[in-house]
């Protein structure tokens, strides 16, 4: 087999540079020809996805905004020991560790806990390192279809725990149906 | 004249003005539509049902634009090239004949708002003083885009000009009247003048692609060589007009090609319509049928504007003066031949 028979494509096509003859100088076939493919987008399905009312479905291992969870009693799963933001390739993550109180055995789960934790959400590439990092299951990238949205001030991108932690409801109503189980 | 001759006058032009911005308007939409289509897109959708609301919204935001202008010496020739493009697009509608003629409160009405016996001239003539829109409006710009796209324009213009003249003139030689009215009756039946003229059809086809600016012609205003030609400098509604006067244009395009090859307002059937269904019903159908016949040719302009690239500028006087021309001129000897077939085989002795 010579190399000018090889088609991995099984498309090629050798360039010819004969001279035209009088019909092909005339174009008015190769017109016709360029019409009836233009035609025949007229009844292909079209491409658009009718974006507000209509989203595009997503990867079943779609990576969303990140939470930080709780456990079955409702105390925050994170003890703030770093290794998240030490995996961050964006560097998007901060915290600040403070100590637990005896009166907050209910709120946290171990002794150390994230007093501040923000993630920069312009930072942030969603690639999910800061979930396999962390030895505790505290924080998830989950399927949230929302987006981070559009704001005029930096400040505004830069989520703390308010956003991020799993709201507490969710956290007992997750502890009751693995409860009935 | 009495007086009704005048109201049923006022009131077609009025109709026929209406339906020209109305189609001009329309167009818009369409093409933007037709666009969308054929590149396997949705098109404008958001303003009213299916997007037919659209051209509100583009003639609300152009109202609202910045009137700007160049600091040009000609600021009267700057206004006055929009409005002879308007104007001249307008004009064009007063001879073609929109159906034969309506039988309404006892009297005969043409439908048609005047029937000049030189209206084929007429259409020439206008059409050919739509170029002085574009050349006064590229030349008071004072911007060397916008008068190269008035140069290509005016030399685009008069050589197509030649050979849209010589493609009608076998035509003219067939039909012996340069009455619109007249050729589109000579067509009842399907005695369609393409079929006839074939050759004619192709030639003036392509004229008036050329005539309207359309892609593959549109070298006047072409944004990737010269910003937007002739209304690069242009802002608002007067940059609104001379699109508006582009649509127009192609609309009226349309309509002549409709009138002049594709039979005008007769439709297979239409003396049976006339003795059964009576004069009104017969023709608002036939009027009905050019209508479908000149959207057709609309819809034809923008399929080829997404298939044909446009031509290189000496490429452009390579077709118009070296094949269309010649073209014409063998057209023009192959009619007069076959009128004249009888006399020549009687010359020849058969």
């Amino acid at each position: 087999m010579s190399i000018e028979s090889i088609s991995l494509s099984g498309r090629k096509k050798l360039v010819s540079n004969k001279e035209m003859n009088f019909w092909e100088r005339m174009y008015l076939i190769a017109i016709v020809k360029g019409l009836i493919i233009t035609i025949q987008h007229l009844f292909r399905r079209k491409v658009t996805i009718q974006y507000p009312e209509q989203v595009r479905t997503m990867s079943p291992v779609y990576r969303g905004q990140h939470q930080l969870k709780r456990d079955e009693q409702g105390r925050e799963n994170c003890t703030a020991c770093g290794l998240c933001a030490l995996s961050c390739p964006a560097e998007a993550i901060t915290m600040k560790a403070a100590e637990r109180r005896a009166d907050e055995k209910h709120l946290y789960r171990e002794e150390k806990y994230a007093e501040i934790y923000e993630i920069n959400m312009l930072r942030c590439i969603f690639c999910g390192l800061c979930e396999e990092a962390c030895p505790k299951d505290a924080i998830y990238l989950t399927t949230s279809k929302v987006l981070v949205p559009s704001s005029y001030e930096r400040e505004d991108f830069i989520y703390g725990k308010d956003k991020l932690v799993m709201p507490l409801d969710i956290a007992m109503k997750n502890a009751q149906l693995k409860n009935v189980k | 004249m009495d007086s009704t001759i005048i109201i049923e006058k006022s009131v077609i032009i009025v109709a026929v003005f209406a339906l020209t911005m109305l189609m001009a308007m329309y167009s818009t939409w369409a093409e933007r539509k037709v666009a969308a289509w054929l590149q396997d897109r949705v098109g404008p959708n958001r303003a009213g049902p299916f997007g037919l609301f659209q051209p509100l919204a583009d003639g609300l935001k152009l109202f609202s634009k910045e009137e700007f202008e160049p600091n040009t010496p000609n600021r009267f020739l700057f206004f006055v090239g929009p409005a002879i493009a308007m104007s001249t697009a307008l004009m064009t509608s007063a001879v073609i004949p929109w159906g034969d003629k309506l039988h309404l409160f006892g009297r005969d009405i043409l439908l048609q708002a005047t029937d000049l016996n030189i209206g084929l001239l007429y259409f020439f003539g206008v059409v050919s003083v739509g170029v002085y829109g574009i050349m006064i409006g590229g030349w008071a710009s004072n911007n060397k885009f916008s008068l190269m796209g008035a140069v290509r324009a005016a030399s685009q213009m008069v050589s197509y000009e030649v050979a849209m003249g010589l493609s009608m003139i076998a035509l003219l030689m067939m039909t012996g009247t340069l009455s619109l009215r007249e050729i589109s009756a000579q067509q009842a039946g399907m005695n369609w003048n393409v079929f006839y003229q074939p050759l004619s059809f192709v030639i003036f086809l392509i004229c008036a692609f050329a005539e309207a600016n359309r892609t593959p012609f549109d070298l006047a205003e072409c944004e990737s060589e010269l910003i937007g030609g002739y209304h690069t400098e242009y802002s608002s509604m007067k940059m609104g007009f001379y699109l508006f006067a582009e649509y127009a244009n192609m609309f009226i395009s349309s309509t002549i090609l409709a009138v002049l090859f594709f039979g005008g307002y007769n439709y297979p059937g239409m003396s049976w319509a006339v003795e059964n269904w009576g004069v009104n019903i017969a023709n608002v159908l036939g009027f009905g049928a050019l209508f479908i016949k000149l959207c057709g040719f609309i819809f034809f302009f923008m399929w080829v504007r997404w298939t044909i690239p446009r031509f290189r500028y000496d490429q452009l006087m390579h077709l118009g003066w070296r094949i269309l021309i010649p073209l014409s001129i063998i057209n023009i000897m192959i009619v007069g031949v076959v009128i004249l077939r009888a006399e020549i085989f009687a010359y020849l002795g058969f």
